[in-house]
């Protein structure tokens, strides 16, 4: 791997992580439930780059499985907050 | 390493891919922190679920294309799969801000003046 691509993944992963960082503070100030819960969804889709980022990073195949359970499980995980916000119960 | 020059120009390329991915989620967080109000706050997010996550994925299938010497395709189910699953939080989301901001009669949009009249 050359020294362009690797600066790249550095770089790129730096730019995740602030968003992340950014989204956290959100999470953390946001002033009603529903700002938490956007703040989360667009953690968990910076998590799920940041897994295929580092895929190309190590050239292996299982950080993708790993993004693509997170990308399953934060789908699940959005719906029922919202959900649960929509109507107080999840299961009806 | 015997065709050094093709494996140099897909890595220029993966990289400025990649560059743009993290470029376009950064961006979207900061409109997300910056946005005064819920209904403004939830439109950065989807710059990082679309175009961000297209930058990365096409940015892999370059990647492990070439590595492998055959067309790997695989990382185009994230993008399936967030096509999918994020209008349907987002629905779902905006729906409770909107009954939620009725119920406590604060933060909800002015409705359109063509509804004002026809429930009138």
């Amino acid at each position: 791997m050359s020294g362009l691509l690797s600066g790249a993944i550095v770089a790129t992963l730096g730019c995740f992580s602030l968003a992340m960082a950014l989204a956290v503070v959100r999470l953390l100030r946001g002033p009603k439930v529903q700002d938490r819960v956007l703040a989360l969804d667009f953690l968990y889709i910076n998590g799920m780059l940041v897994m295929l980022v580092l895929g190309l990073r190590f050239d292996s195949g299982m950080y993708f499985v790993a993004a693509l359970l997170i990308a399953l499980f934060g789908f699940v995980g959005s719906a029922a907050l919202a959900k649960f916000l929509l109507r107080g119960e999840l299961i009806e | 390493m015997t065709n050094s020059g093709l494996l140099l120009w897909t890595e220029g390329l993966v990289a400025l891919l990649l560059l743009a991915g993290g470029v376009l989620a950064l961006t979207g967080a900061i409109g997300l922190l910056r946005f005064g109000d819920f209904f403004q706050r939830m439109h950065p997010p989807a710059l990082a679920a679309t175009l961000s996550a297209a930058c990365v994925t096409l940015a892999s299938i370059v990647h492990f294309s070439v590595l492998e010497q055959q067309l790997a395709l695989y990382p185009l189910l994230i993008n399936a799969l967030l096509a999918i699953t994020t209008p349907v939080t987002t629905v779902l989301l905006a729906r409770a801000a909107l009954s939620r901001g009725r119920e406590a009669a604060t933060g909800v949009p002015p409705p359109l003046a063509a509804d004002e009249t026809s429930s009138e």
